[in-house]
């Protein structure tokens, strides 16, 4: 898996429409190294000086990229996101909302073959506080310090991340997941990453009903394979069955994906369960402090 | 989207997956003919968008055209789960030797199309799934390969055919998977899939499409909005139509939010503090004044909302748009329900003066706002 810091070189994928301008800009001003963006049949032109080329290659050969930010339309954005996956940027950020869930299938499959990392799509993106970010999160949300978070939300995320900075604890790495049924990184990869990264001290886990991705990594936390201090929120203890609440992977179906059977099991994991978004923050604090 | 049996037989039927002699009908009198035309005795089978139509009621055996219209007299107009019948689909009735189930569903969790068999397919499938997993035939589909002959043959392989029977179970299932991919569909199922002396017919059919790839099938786009009646109460349907993200609930207190995760936290917060949210209403990303107000307009003309409580992370979406929309649909209703607003993030000091120039108050928190918005509802 691989992530990001201030030396990354990105390529901001769609940098010609509204999103992408307004957060190649956003990027930048956080300090994030975007050197080249891309739109098929506007290469030679330049956004707030940030020269636009017609491919992912043709960029990359001129400036040397890492990593791409892709802000596409849903219909053009598995063309998008497989261009930078064959042209070797990793990681690889997909922002877009509303993506077939067959391409993002397709999409991660040949992700995994070429062994790239992929975020979401439907992100926030990620951020590495004070270094670079990639993605759309608001930038004085953030500050350096030692808290990793991993979060299938956006705003929530924004919210948890700030209580965080205002216990004056910061971050370190903050992921978002993303909102859709299937999506690149797992809670688990993040987990094993956060295990390692000697810039963070803590985890907050920011889940929601739907699936079954934090029992699972209830389940890696219970094994031994995730031993920091961590503690967790769950959205939707107020949701109904059958019903889709704004995410297209936030449903209960049956008696599965509960917020109480995914706060039950990470529980029993031994992490802190914040009642509401504070809390998180709290027992963060008070496990590092 | 969900479409109905009729219509995904339709489906099916274009990709070769064998079916009965039906048609579809509207009056009894169609129904009569139809049943006629098939010369068989027949099943009358509601077509609704909701399950248990059988227990229902719903589904009736004919064995003369006379019956078959009796039957549809009996189906058309009555209510299934709030819904009514306007079509019954009339289906030659089959002989039944042995019930198969065939699903394709997406797992999140692997991140692939999952082909799901079963050799005890039926009415209780989902109790099979639950106390003799070890029954339900599975196989992960590599989305780079695709499913193949050979796959399709190992299942039907492990499901206990072999030769002709065989081969034809396993071009259903290859047809099956083909109708998934194609039609980007969140779930396609037969069940029951039934074996008869001379091979196999799929009695029912499901067929959920994806809606993110709706734009792929233009065909469907005229059902759409259609076919959320009965998994959609009238006000969701309201909200849908007007594009809004809309979930009603059963308490007092209407919540509006930016982004799924901070709506649905929103609404836990409430209850935590002894209230009851009457909906969940997320703005999206990046919405402006007109689409804030047109939602706050939406809640607060809702008669069981008490008081109204807007939880704002401004990123995209910007504090002060927030305002203008708030005190713009107040302004239009002449509404004096209570209104409790918290705000963060982008121009925030500017949408807090707003708020604060036209009366309504701020908190700080979105811990402190829905003890407020609680207490208020209380009051009223």
């Amino acid at each position: 898996m691989k992530l990001i810091n201030r030396d990354t070189k990105v390529v901001v994928q769609g940098v010609t429409g509204t999103q992408g301008r307004f957060h190649a800009a956003r990027m930048k001003e956080y300090g994030t190294t975007v050197v080249a963006g891309v739109t098929p049949g506007r290469g030679g032109q330049d956004v707030d000086g940030t020269p636009v080329y017609d491919t992912v290659v043709e960029a990359k050969e001129k400036h040397g990229l890492d990593a791409s930010i892709v802000f596409v339309p849903a219909f053009g954005a598995l063309d998008a996101a497989l261009e930078a996956i064959e042209a070797g940027m990793n990681p690889v950020v997909v922002i877009t909302e509303g993506i077939p869930v067959r391409d993002t299938i397709e999409l991660v499959a040949r992700a995994k073959q070429l062994d790239t990392t992929v975020i979401g799509p439907n992100t926030p993106g990620l951020i590495k506080a004070g270094e670079s970010k990639m993605g759309i999160m608001p930038n004085q949300v953030f500050k350096r310090g030692s808290v990793g978070i991993i979060s299938r939300s956006g705003t929530l995320f924004y919210e948890i991340a700030a209580h965080v900075t205002n216990q004056g604890l910061g971050e370190s790495t903050c992921v978002g997941l993303g909102g859709d049924p299937v999506v690149g990184l797992d809670y688990i990869e993040l987990l094993k990453w956060f295990e390692n990264d000697v810039e963070t001290r803590a985890v907050a886990l920011i889940g929601e009903i739907g699936g079954d991705a934090e029992e699972k990594a209830a389940d890696f936390i219970a094994s031994g394979g995730f031993t920091k201090p961590l503690a967790a929120y769950i959205a939707g203890r107020a949701a109904i069955p059958g019903k889709r609440m704004g995410h297209a992977g936030a449903i209960i179906q049956g008696a599965a994906g509960t917020a109480d059977s995914k706060m039950n099991a990470l529980r029993g994991a031994g992490a802190a369960i914040g009642e509401q978004p504070i809390d998180v923050a709290k027992a963060l604090k008070k496990a590092l402090v | 989207m969900k479409l109905l049996e009729y219509e995904a037989k339709e489906v099916f039927k274009r990709y070769g997956i064998p079916l009965g002699m039906s048609a579809i009908a509207k009056t009894p009198g169609e129904a009569k003919d139809a049943a006629a035309i098939i010369g068989r005795p027949v099943v009358v089978k509601a077509q609704v968008g909701v399950g248990g139509r059988g227990k229902a009621g719903g589904i009736k055996p004919a064995d003369t055209p006379v019956q078959a219209r009796e039957a549809a007299k009996q189906i058309l107009g009555m209510k299934i789960k709030d819904l009514t019948v306007r079509k019954v689909l009339v289906e030659e009735r089959l002989r039944i030797q042995h019930e198969i189930y065939l699903g394709v569903i997406v797992d999140r969790a692997a991140k692939c199309y999952t082909i799901l068999a079963s050799g005890e397919g039926g009415m209780n499938i989902e109790e099979v799934a639950v106390r003799n997993p070890e029954k339900i035939v599975r196989h992960n589909v590599d989305p780079l390969m695709g499913f193949r002959s050979y796959h399709a043959n190992e299942v039907a392989k492990r499901l206990g055919y072999s030769g002709k029977k065989m081969q034809q179970l396993s071009d259903i299932l290859l047809s099956l998977y083909r109708v998934a991919y194609e039609m980007d569909a969140e779930l396609t199922e037969i069940n029951p899939l039934i074996e008869t002396a001379e091979g196999f017919v799929a009695a029912d059919a499901r067929l959920n499409v994806d809606n993110n790839a709706l734009y792929r099938h233009k065909e469907l786009e005229a059902k759409y909005i259609e076919s959320f009646e009965g998994e959609l109460t009238p006000r969701e349907m309201e909200a849908r139509a007007m594009d809004l993200t809309y979930v009603e609930l059963d308490g007092d207190i209407g919540i509006i939010g930016n982004g799924a995760g901070l709506t649905m936290s929103t609404l836990d917060t409430v209850m935590l503090y002894g209230g009851r949210a009457r909906n969940f209403l997320d703005l999206g990303g990046g919405a402006n004044p007109d689409r804030i107000g047109k939602a706050v307009e939406f809640v607060l003309k809702d008669n069981r909302v008490k008081a109204l409580f807007v939880n704002v992370l401004g990123g995209i979406t910007r504090c002060d748009d927030t305002a203008k929309g708030i005190i713009e649909a107040r302004k239009k209703l002449g509404d004096n329900k209570p209104i409790v607003v918290r705000m963060m993030g982008t121009n925030e000091e500017e949408g807090k003066r707003l708020l604060h120039g036209a009366g309504i108050e701020t908190n700080d928190t979105m811990e402190e706002a829905a003890q407020k918005v609680v207490h208020l509802a209380k009051e009223v």
